[in-house]
Parts: C-alpha cells; sequence; structure tokens
C-alpha cells in the first residue's frame, strides 16, 4: 500500500485534494439536477473519504512532527501562506471529518426534502472548511478556515432547522464568533509581535512557536484563544449554545457538529494553546480552572441531560460531558491523558453521531423527538433497538467499545497528575448511566401503547449500511485501538514536552511576567525542520511494539 | 485476527506455558471463545426471529411459540448449551493437566496488546492458575447445567433465542472476569456481566417494573464501578502496571497498613460491594429476580455475585496488606449475612427468599476472606453455587408448574408466592428432594458441602480475633457471634420455605391442583447432579481437624484440605504477611472450645433449628393469596417491607438528585447562563452593532457580509 501511495506521490497533494475535491464537488451538486444531488454528494464524499484513508498509510507513526507539508504564498505582504500539513493529533481528526461527512449525507437523504442542492453542496463545503482547520499550518489559514465552518453551520440550520432555527443559528453564530474575535485580536498581536522579533511578517504555525512571549503575554493570550475554543467544545458554562443549536438542526447538521465541529475547539487546545503558550498552560490557576470546569461539565451536563424531555436535547447535553473527559485528558498533560482524550474525540464522534442519526431516524418515522412520545420500540423494531443499546453503551463507555477506551484513559492520565479530580470525575460513570439507561428504556422498552408507535418501521437497508460501520468501529475501537494510540503517540508526547521543556526554562515563573525565550524544545515542532523534528529523546514506541500491533492486525 | 488465531490455535503458543511447572495449557481462548460464538449465532438468531415477531406485532398480534420457526428453537437448543458443554470440557482437560502439574506461576497466554499509550500497556491475556480454574471450573460446569435448565424452562419463551444469545454473553464476560490476566480485564468482564445481568434482569422488557429492575439492577452497579477504576487508577499510578503478576510481585514493597493499600484495597472493595450486593448497595439485587429464574440462578447466585468474592481473593496479597480494609469487609460481610437473612424470614415469594438468602450466603464468603481465609471464601463461593442454583432452579422447577397449573383455568394468581403453594411434594418428588438436599446444605447440616465451607468461614473468624497480634479483637467476637446467628436463621427460614411450598395442604386451588406436575427431565436432570455436587462438594476441603476426630487416620480421606492446598501458591504471600504481622491464629473460640466442639455444636444447633422449624410453620394455618387478610404488624411489618430501605434511598439520594438535576437545568442553565446570554444580545441590539441585522432573521444579509469579508481577504492577495 504505501509502495503504491508513494509511486502516486500521494503525500503531495492528498491532503490539498481533501480540501479542494469537497469545494469542486460543491460546483457539481450546484450543477447537477435536483433529484440527483444527493447521490452526486455522497459518492463524490466516499470518494473523499477513500482518499483520505491512504493517510493511515501514508502518515509515518514514528515521527511526531508535522508530514506530508507543503506550503505556497498566498499573501506575501502579510506573510499569510497556504500551508498544510499533518501529524498524529490531526490524522485521525481529518479521516473522522471526511468519514463523518459521508455518513451524514447518507443520513439525509429522507430527512432533508427541500432545496436538496443547496443543503448538499453546503455539507460538502462544510467538510472542505473542517479539513482546512484540522490541516492548515498557518495560524491565519487556521482562522479562515475556523471562521468559514461557521458559514454552512450557520444556514444549515438556519434554512433545514426546526421550528426556533432562527434562534438557534444565532446564538450559535454570537457565541462563536465572540469567542472568535477575541482570538483574531490574539492572533493580530502574536502576528506584530512576530513581525517585530524576526523581522518579517509571518503567520506560520513554526514561527509563531518561536515568537519569545513574557508569562503575562501568554496569560492574556492564552485567556483568548482559550474562549474560543471552549466555546466550541463547549466548556461548561459556555455551552448552552449547543442544545439548541443541535434540537433545531436538521439530523446531518447535528451529525457534523457533534462528530467535528466540537472537535475543533479541544483541537485547539493540542495544536495552539498548549504549545505556543505553555507557560499559561500550565499555570495551577489555569489547569485547575480547566479541570474544574471540564469536571463540572461531566458532571453537571449529565444531570442537566438526564432530566430532558427531548431525546435530541438529552444527547446534546451528553456531549458536554463527553468533551468534559476531553478537557480533563488534555490538561492532564501526561501522555495517557492526551491519548485518552484524542480516543473519547473519536469515539465521541463515531458513538455520538450514531445516536443523532437514530434519533433522526426515530424523527422522521414520528416526527416526534419527545422520549414520552415512545414506548416498547424493541416490539416492532428489534434491529433498531439492538443498534441503539449498543450505540448508547459505547456512548457512556462500556468496556470493550470505544468509549471506555477513551474515557479509561482521560481519567488515568489525570489521576497521574490530579487524582483527586480524575476521582471525582469518575463518578461521571454513574451519571452517565443515570442519563442514558432510563431514555433507552423509556423509548424503546416498556409497554408498546401507543398505536402510532406500532407502525414504527425497522431499519432500512439504507440504515443499515449507514449504521453498520459505525457500530463496527466502536467495537473494533474498543478492542484494538492500540494501532490508532501508536500513531498519536508520538506527536503527543510531543506537545507534552514542548510544554514541560517551557516549565523548565521558566522555572520561578510568576504572573508579574518573566521574560521567556523559546527554549530549545521549540524546534520540536518546527514545522519547516527537516531532520530535527524529531525528539531527541526517542518517544517513538519500540519496535517490539509495533511489531505486535502490525501482527495483530494482519 | 491472524495472530490470534494461531495463538488460539497452539494453545495460546507462548514460551510462558512450559517454563512454569509442567501444565501445559489446552486450548484456553477457546473457552472464552465458545460461549462468544454461541452468543453470535443465536444473536442472528434472535435479530432474524425478531423481524418476524415485529411482523406479527404490528400486525396487532403476538407471536407465540407454535409460530416460530422450527431453526429458531432448533439452533439455540444445542448452540446455548452446546458451547457451554464443550467449554467446560475444555477446562475439564486444563484441569486434569493442572492438577497432574506443580504449577507454582500462573501461567499468562497472550493473544495481542489491547491498549497501549506509550507509558500505559495493557495485554489481552488469559492466566491459567488455581483461582481462575475454579473459578472456570463453576462458571463452565454449573453454567452448563443452567442453559439445559432453561431449555426446558424457556422451551415456549418467545424470544428463546435471544435468551441464549444473552445467556451464552453473559458466560462469555464471567470468563473474560475469572480468566483475565489484568484488572483492566477483569473490568471488562465486571461491566460486561452487569451488562447482561441488566439484559437479562429486563428480558421481559414490555413489564415495566422488570424494565425498571434492570436499569436499578445497572446504575447501582455503576457506583461500585466508579470504586474499581478509582482502585485501578491508585494500583496504575503506584505500580505502573495492571497486571496481576507485577502488581502482586511489587506489593511486597507497601508498608503494611499503610495509607496506599488501605485506599486501594478499600476502593476495590466498593466495586465489590455493588456487584456483589453487599450492604449499602444490595438493593438491586432483590429487585433483580425480575428476571427468568435460570438467570436468577447463573448470574445472581452461582456466578456473576461471586465475582466481588474473587477480586478480594484475587487481591488477596494487598487486603492482607490492609488490616483496616480487611476488617471492613469481614464487617460488611457479617452485617450483611445477618440483616439479609432476617428479611428473609418474612418473605413469601419464593424467589425473594432465596434472593436474601443469596445476599446473605455472600455475607459470609466477605467475612471469610475478611479474615483472611480466602480459600474458605473461594470454597463456599463454590458450594453455594452448587446449591444456590439447585435451589433457584429448583423454585424455577416449581414456578413452571404453578405457572402452567394457573394457565390452564386462565388464572392470574401469583405463581411464585408460597401462600400459593403447600403440598407440592406429592406433584413434585424430584424437585422436592433435590431442593430438601440443597436447603440441608445451606443450613450447614452435616455432612452436606455447606457445612465444611460455612463451617470453615465462622471458625476462621474465631481463630483469627483471637490471634496474638489482631487488631480489633472485641471486634472479631461480635462477627463471629453474628455468623453464628445468622446460621440459625439460614436454616430457619430454608425450612420455612421448604414446608410453605412442599409440604402441607395443596392451597394452589382444586382445579389448578390437578395440573400441577414434575418438570421435565431436562429440567430436574440438571436439579439431580447438582444435588449429588450439594452432598459431597464439601468433602474437597475436609478440616483437618475434623478429619482427624471423626474420621479415622491421615489417608482415610485424602481429600482433606484439598482446596486450602491447591489455593495454597496464590495464598501464600498473604498468609505470609499475615503471619508476620498477626502471628498464630488462635486454636480456641472466644467463649472457649475449639475447631470440632463448635462445628459440632453449629450443626447440632442448626439441625435442632430445621426441626423446630418444620413444627412451626408446618404446625400454622397458611392460607391462600386470594384468602389472606392478615395485617403485618411491628417487626414482622418491618421485615417484610425489607426495612424499608428502598424508600429510604428513594428520598434521601433518588429524589434529591433528580430534583437538583431539575434545578441544573432550568434555573442554572436556562435562567442564569442563558439569561446572561440574552443579555449581551439585547446589549448588543442596544448597541446597534451588526446584531439588528440577524434580527431580520435574513440569512442573505450575512452571506452578503461573509462575501464582502471573503473577496477582501482575496483582493488584498492580488495587490
Amino acid at each position: 500500500m504505501t509502495a503504491l501511495l508513494d509511486s502516486i506521490g500521494y503525500a503531495g497533494w492528498a491532503l490539498h485534494a481533501l480540501i479542494w475535491l469537497p469545494v469542486l464537488g460543491v460546483g457539481l451538486v450546484l450543477a447537477s439536477e435536483e433529484a440527483r444531488a444527493k447521490s452526486v454528494a455522497f459518492w463524490w464524499s466516499i470518494g473523499v473519504f477513500v482518499l483520505s484513508l491512504g493517510l493511515w498509510w501514508a502518515f509515518d507513526p514514528a515521527e511526531a512532527g508535522l508530514q506530508m507539508q507543503s506550503s505556497v504564498p498566498w499573501i506575501p505582504d502579510w506573510g499569510v501562506s497556504y500551508s498544510l500539513g499533518v501529524d498524529g493529533i490531526s490524522l485521525f481528526m481529518v479521516m473522522l471529518t471526511t468519514f463523518s461527512t459521508s455518513i451524514a449525507i447518507l443520513g439525509s437523504f429522507n430527512y432533508i426534502a427541500k432545496r436538496e442542492r443547496s443543503f448538499y453542496a453546503l455539507m460538502l463545503l462544510l467538510e472542505a472548511a473542517v479539513v482546512g482547520v484540522f490541516t492548515a499550518t498557518d495560524v491565519f489559514l487556521f482562522y479562515v478556515f475556523f471562521e468559514l465552518t461557521l458559514v454552512p453551520m450557520y444556514f444549515i440550520v438556519g434554512i433545514w432547522g426546526g421550528e426556533r432555527r432562527i434562534y438557534a443559528a444565532i446564538k450559535f453564530f454570537l457565541y462563536t464568533a465572540f469567542g472568535s474575535l477575541l482570538m483574531l485580536v490574539a492572533i493580530l498581536y502574536m502576528f506584530w509581535k512576530a513581525k517585530t522579533m524576526l523581522g518579517v511578517p509571518t503567520f506560520a504555525y513554526a514561527d509563531m512557536l518561536r515568537i519569545p512571549l513574557t508569562g503575562t503575554e501568554q496569560l492574556w493570550l492564552f485567556s483568548a484563544f482559550a474562549l474560543a475554543f471552549s466555546v466550541k467544545v463547549p466548556v461548561f458554562p459556555l455551552h448552552t449554545w449547543l442544545p439548541d443549536a443541535h434540537v433545531e438542526a436538521p439530523t446531518p447538521g447535528s451529525v457534523i457538529l457533534a462528530a467535528v465541529l466540537l472537535k475543533m475547539g479541544t483541537y485547539g487546545f493540542l495544536r495552539f494553546l498548549l504549545p505556543l503558550f505553555p507557560v499559561a498552560a500550565q499555570h495551577p490557576t489555569v489547569v485547575t480552572t480547566m479541570m474544574v470546569l471540564g469536571v463540572i461539565g461531566i458532571l453537571y451536563t449529565a444531570w442537566v441531560a438526564a432530566v430532558q424531555p427531548d431525546a435530541k436535547k438529552l444527547v446534546a447535553y451528553t456531549s458536554v460531558a463527553h468533551m468534559g473527559f476531553v478537557v480533563l485528558g488534555v490538561f492532564a498533560l501526561t501522555v495517557n491523558g492526551l491519548q485518552g482524550g484524542l480516543v473519547v474525540m473519536i469515539s465521541h464522534g463515531i458513538s455520538t453521531g450514531a445516536l443523532f442519526l437514530l434519533l433522526g431516524m426515530l424523527y422522521e418515522r414520528r416526527h416526534t423527538r419527545a422520549i414520552a412520545d415512545f414506548g416498547g420500540i424493541a416490539r416492532v423494531a428489534p434491529w433498531f433497538a439492538t443498534a441503539f443499546v449498543i450505540t448508547a453503551l459505547a456512548s457512556i463507555g462500556l468496556p470493550g467499545t470505544s468509549g471506555f477506551v477513551g474515557e479509561f484513559l482521560a481519567l488515568l492520565g489525570t489521576f497521574e497528575s490530579h487524582p483527586v479530580i480524575a476521582m471525582v470525575a469518575t463518578l461521571g460513570v454513574i451519571f452517565a448511566a443515570y442519563y442514558m439507561l432510563p431514555m433507552v428504556q423509556t423509548v424503546f422498552f416498556n409497554k408498546l401503547e401507543k398505536d402510532e408507535n406500532r407502525e414504527i418501521e425497522d431499519l432500512s437497508s439504507r440504515e443499515m449500511v449507514i449504521l453498520a460501520p459505525l457500530v463496527a468501529l466502536m467495537i473494533v475501537l474498543g478492542w484494538h485501538p492500540t494501532p490508532v494510540l501508536n500513531r498519536m503517540e508520538p506527536s503527543v508526547r510531543a506537545v507534552i514536552e514542548r510544554v514541560e521543556g517551557a516549565n523548565a526554562q521558566a522555572s520561578g515563573f510568576d504572573t508579574a511576567g518573566i521574560e521567556f525565550a523559546g527554549g530549545p524544545e521549540v524546534d520540536d515542532l518546527d514545522t519547516r525542520g527537516e531532520s530535527d523534528a524529531v525528539t531527541d529523546s526517542d518517544p517513538t514506541p519500540s519496535g517490539a511494539e509495533a511489531g505486535i500491533s502490525a501482527d495483530a492486525g494482519a | 485476527m491472524y495472530a490470534f488465531l494461531t495463538a488460539l490455535a497452539q494453545g495460546g503458543g507462548d514460551a510462558a506455558a512450559s517454563e512454569a511447572g509442567h501444565f501445559e495449557p489446552f486450548l484456553p481462548g477457546l473457552v472464552v471463545l465458545l460461549p462468544l460464538l454461541g452468543f453470535v449465532i443465536n444473536g442472528i438468531l434472535a435479530l432474524k426471529h425478531g423481524r418476524d415477531s415485529a411482523a406479527a406485532v404490528r400486525a396487532g398480534g403476538e407471536l407465540t411459540f407454535g409460530d416460530r420457526k422450527p431453526a429458531t428453537h432448533t439452533l439455540p437448543t444445542w448452540v446455548g448449551p452446546g458451547v457451554m458443554g464443550l467449554a467446560f470440557l475444555i477446562t475439564l482437560v486444563n484441569f486434569t493437566r493442572m492438577l497432574g502439574a506443580h504449577l507454582e506461576e500462573p501461567v499468562v497466554v497472550h493473544y495481542w496488546t489491547w491498549i497501549a499509550t506509550g507509558t500505559f500497556t495493557v495485554d489481552a491475556a488469559l492466566q491459567l492458575d488455581q483461582l481462575s480454574m475454579i473459578m472456570m471450573m463453576v462458571v463452565t460446569g454449573v453454567g452448563f447445567l443452567i442453559h439445559v435448565f432453561s431449555v426446558g424452562y424457556m422451551k415456549e419463551d418467545p424470544g428463546y433465542p435471544r435468551y441464549f444469545a444473552y445467556l451464552n454473553l453473559f458466560v462469555f464476560f464471567m470468563l473474560v472476569l475469572v480468566m483475565g490476566s489484568s484488572y483492566a480485564l477483569m473490568f471488562v468482564g465486571w461491566e460486561g456481566v452487569g451488562l447482561c445481568s441488566y439484559l437479562l434482569i429486563g428480558y421481559w422488557f414490555s413489564d415495566r417494573e422488570k424494565s425498571d429492575a434492570g436499569k436499578k439492577a445497572f446504575i447501582v452497579n455503576r457506583i461500585g464501578d466508579a470504586g474499581f477504576l478509582i482502585a485501578m487508577f491508585m494500583v496504575f499510578a503506584n505500580f505502573g502496571s495492571l497486571d496481576y503478576v507485577p502488581v502482586f510481585h511489587d506489593a511486597e514493597g507497601l508498608a503494611y497498613a499503610g495509607g496506599l493499600v488501605t485506599a486501594i484495597t478499600l476502593f476495590f472493595f466498593v466495586g465489590a460491594i455493588g456487584k456483589s450486593a453487599q450492604i449499602p448497595l444490595f438493593v438491586w439485587l432483590p429487585d433483580a429476580m425480575a428476571g427468568p429464574t435460570p438467570v436468577s440462578a447463573l448470574i445472581h447466585a452461582a456466578t456473576m455475585v461471586t465475582a466481588g468474592v474473587y477480586l478480594v481473593a484475587r487481591s488477596s496479597v494487598l487486603f492482607a496488606l490492609a488490616p483496616l480494609t480487611s476488617a471492613v469487609v469481614a464487617g460488611i460481610g457479617a452485617l450483611t449475612a445477618l440483616f439479609a437473612a432476617t428479611i428473609a424470614l418474612k418473605q413469601n415469594d419464593i424467589k425473594k427468599v432465596l434472593a436474601y438468602s443469596t445476599v446473605s450466603q455472600l455475607g459470609y464468603m466477605f467475612l471469610g476472606v475478611g479474615v483472611g481465609a480466602y480459600a474458605a471464601g473461594v470454597f463456599h463461593l463454590m458450594t453455594h453455587a452448587f446449591f444456590k442454583a439447585l435451589l433457584f432452579m429448583g423454585s424455577g422447577a416449581v414456578i413452571h408448574a404453578m405457572h402452567e397449573a394457573y394457565h390452564s383455568t386462565h388464572s392470574h394468581e401469583d405463581a411464585q408466592d408460597m401462600r400459593n403453594m403447600g403440598g407440592l411434594r406429592a406433584h413434585m418428588p424430584i424437585t422436592w428432594a433435590t431442593m430438601w438436599i440443597a436447603t440441608l446444605a445451606i443450613a450447614g447440616i452435616w455432612p452436606f458441602a455447606g457445612f465444611f465451607s460455612k463451617d470453615e468461614i465462622i471458625w476462621q473468624t474465631a481463630a483469627f480475633g483471637g490471634a496474638a497480634g489482631a487488631p480489633y479483637t472485641a471486634l472479631y467476637t461480635v462477627y463471629w457471634v453474628m455468623a453464628l446467628a445468622a446460621a440459625m436463621l439460614t436454616a430457619f427460614y430454608m425450612t420455612r420455605m421448604m414446608v410453605l411450598t412442599f409440604h402441607g395442604a395443596n392451597r394452589t386451588g382444586a382445579e389448578e391442583s390437578r395440573h400441577l406436575h414434575e418438570a421435565p427431565v431436562v429440567m430436574w436432570l440438571p436439579l439431580a447432579v447438582l444435588a449429588v455436587l450439594s452432598v459431597f462438594g464439601g468433602w474437597i476441603n475436609v478440616p483437618e481437624a475434623i478429619r482427624a476426630s471423626f474420621l479415622g487416620g491421615a489417608g482415610a480421606l485424602p481429600m482433606t484440605e484439598w482446596l486450602h492446598h491447591w489455593l495454597e501458591p496464590l495464598t501464600a504471600q498473604a498468609h505470609h504477611i499475615q503471619e508476620e504481622h498477626l502471628g498464630e491464629l488462635a486454636h480456641a473460640a472466644p467463649f472457649g472450645g475449639g475447631e470440632v466442639m463448635w462445628a459440632v455444636i453449629s450443626t447440632v444447633a442448626a439441625a435442632i433449628v430445621v426441626a423446630v422449624a418444620i413444627r412451626f410453620v408446618g404446625g400454622r394455618k397458611v392460607v391462600a393469596v386470594a384468602e389472606d387478610t392478615t395485617e403485618l404488624t411491628g417487626l414482622s411489618k418491618v421485615l417484610y417491607n425489607k426495612y424499608y430501605i428502598d424508600e429510604f434511598y428513594d428520598r434521601v439520594v433518588v429524589r434529591p438528585i433528580v430534583q437538583g438535576s431539575r434545578f441544573c437545568w432550568k434555573v442554572i442553565d436556562s435562567l442564569i447562563i442563558d439569561g446572561v446570554v440574552n443579555a449581551v444580545g439585547w446589549i448588543a441590539k442596544a448597541f446597534g452593532w451588526g446584531i439588528s441585522m440577524f434580527q431580520t432573521g435574513s440569512v442573505n444579509t450575512y452571506a452578503f457580509i461573509l462575501t464582502v469579508g471573503v473577496l477582501v481577504i482575496l483582493g488584498a492577495s492580488l495587490f
């Protein structure tokens, strides 16, 4: 496989193709007939997904820094470049995006009944923007993509959404715009700083890493970035846009929102917050604040979820709880914590995406989302019930599913650095059962009382095609996550080493501000470095381990 | 996967196997895989069958036994018990091989790396040693019998293949629990069996009460699971691994009675309390009786609920290092044993009596492992699996007969209430006889199995409390007295149950009683096998003192203290720690007398209680439920209502959480946070910048602004 990819120069153009092919798809969909728009969009997105699978082989698991990089000057006067790259942190986010987009498009065939061309065009545009977010290695480019994702999502909610779609869309926009405006200011400050320090205008991520920032500066900039990303994640108490957006969004919108858009926030933590502002990122007050907010997110939203009468809103709230585990894992700053956080991001994308799809299918049948309207559905739709129960169990982290691997590692990693917080967060597993099981019971079990529910059809073949890969992934990742973990490990270690390296530099740091010059570790993440991009302490997994996984995977 | 299959074919193919002792594991992976295979086959059948029955439901009807396609009956009938039988045979081969080997170190068979993050690694690997072997024998052996029994019991159930799918899946997870080589894998089994328990309790999910019971079991168990997780985090943080072998090896370095080991063991015990239904988390088990009765026998008596005991026995090294935790374990055990026994005195539902009896007997097991008698705890676990599985399946046979009797007259009387029974002996002689054997066994009458296992726990409690360096000596005296008292109560409530069910006049109804009949052979045969085990199962571990006093010279009974010696390689480390810090165990009970004397006293006393109960209960007039107008008062009422614990939890735990949840939603989320957000929106609007445009709801406006923005950027790039 690797030889084949090499022969077609895959590494050189793949990332660009993953952004521009969907854009081309937008044109194709708009040019196609209304009735054929969905199949054009679906097959196009499948093509993009298949193309993205090559990343698995083209990616070098031993390499910590960004790979498959390429850069083209875009606005030279401002030092803006169109440059892309992928590392262990973004690799699976990109694949998750292409996968979820295909699944979401297939899941909208029945749900979307008006202005289909525009809808599918927006879905593909969204895909392009999200892939851009995960692969951009220029901070300005990143920001453009980050904001660009808002547009299609805004329309998807605002046009194809439910009754209160305008309110939800505006709330979604306001929250996010508020956060990202401050981030823009922070980026511009760093641009200015970079220009003064380095003498040339630049937005390159690699250059941003070199800027020496005082502790105070780091704290301010950190706050601005953190706010933007925390809204996206969302971190308590910035989460109230999410339930409204989810409830009003059409099914595919919810799927993409849960599966990938939220991940842009936690991805931002890992890509920007920690490496760019390492001193601030481990300031005790900052870490404690973020971790406490993560724990509140886990427990508080679990409670709020448990009493929701609307099934979709319930699942929306559980997203906040799941992302709380990611926040914990990230700020734990341990290998297990970060790895766990990343696995939760993947797992949540799969299981919560699947839950939204299932609820959407239920809505198509009964035109209600109220939990109380159902009951005994397992009698008439046993396959449906089976798929739902497996997904729900993956969502609440039952061992043998991907959810367990992620939550377990995130908590384990948190315990290593913050035992008390981890112990409190572990209570989340109880409350996960508390919010999920009553909903499952009320919808699928109990007596089949209402006659309308008797008419509910079981899964169609199309729906099975949608759900089968999702369920399979939940179980495969639950039993064999190691190949994924292996690919993430070097990059995860690089992040931790950079942050801790800064700590060594700035010991005795206080908020009054001690000059912190980018230390020797800066080169670890140097996107342009060729030979020195791998950290010197060799964090790569031993050959034996890699051998085992390859063996078992054969 | 290929590597896994190759390893499987080679019986593990690991060099470790040949190094340790001369034990060559025989296809251990297949023991786990067979039930999983059964699950897959039965699961597919269940889904196919589900489609048919859904069509029937949609048409307004119901799929009955007669409409079932032959394949959905024949295949599960053979596959369900079949995979269990094969798994048992493979286990048996391994067991005989291990018998012949002198295994000093556990054999670990690796399959693949499950999770490896770089700093944390855990393998999918099975550990074969003396303890996991005993558990495998119980799980596959008793499990097989219960699967066979189920063929008869569930024959006419519309969800037949689904039932076997769940049951097979349960056994798969149970085997992962007992065979996994690390705490992480034990936890996979631990939550997995909890899932199957949930699915099987709520098996008849159309009944809201049953569905509720399943949910309750899952949630209460998860409280324990959180404790288990925290304990695992602590173990990893301090040992850098979750694998048993390195953890127990390094445990020697821990300080005796140190804070760390105490915390680890306490959190593990929280997990055990949940899974094994001990005070204060026992409330789910009585409700779990909502599931089909063979499920109660397999999951809620013989195997899953004993997982907590297995956990403590498995971690004997850690618990031996933590005298405080051990005292808590023993105390919770003794208290639960007594407490649950008092509730069992007043229950009328035959399964509820057995449920509380199980809670009580699990208490004994914890008392055993809490006083360092790990082998005794496992011993009682094993004998209890025999006689309690027998009792549950026997009650199943009774309920089955009662149900058919009422069904024949379309009566809606309660088929599980003992007040509707009586005199069943005449109709079901085999069930009657085998259940009496089990009753005598659980009552601790010599020479039945329960006598040896229970007596050993009671004696070890006394001996431990009297040890030279034992902490909290007075406490152990109390435990000992509680254990003795609970034993007497056990003899009483079990005899009461037997008398109400099988003796006296029949109260089922004149018409109905003619339909009462003995269970079919597929159901009574498993009862008979378990009856034999309930008689002789205890003889594998006859205490040396009793042998010497009653059974002639050494050599007359080759099995003396066999189980004790068998588990020695695993418990030696714990015993060594105990001896070092506590000194020799006492040879006399708190009030004088030795092991033999107290064994005789307790069995004679139990026999007297049985006799008294027969007379007392038999002499009282019992009327059928329909005619029963007795108002319970005082203590009886409190016992009948289970001390109102469920009501108490509802008030103090459940409702406040639900109300708190509503508060979080309505007040904090909707009122405060959204209030601030909307206020900001309003302020923004008041200032009139930008936002007013969106108030029109016109997406075109927004699109226009964005397009302009993009154009500006693009334009900048051109100049």
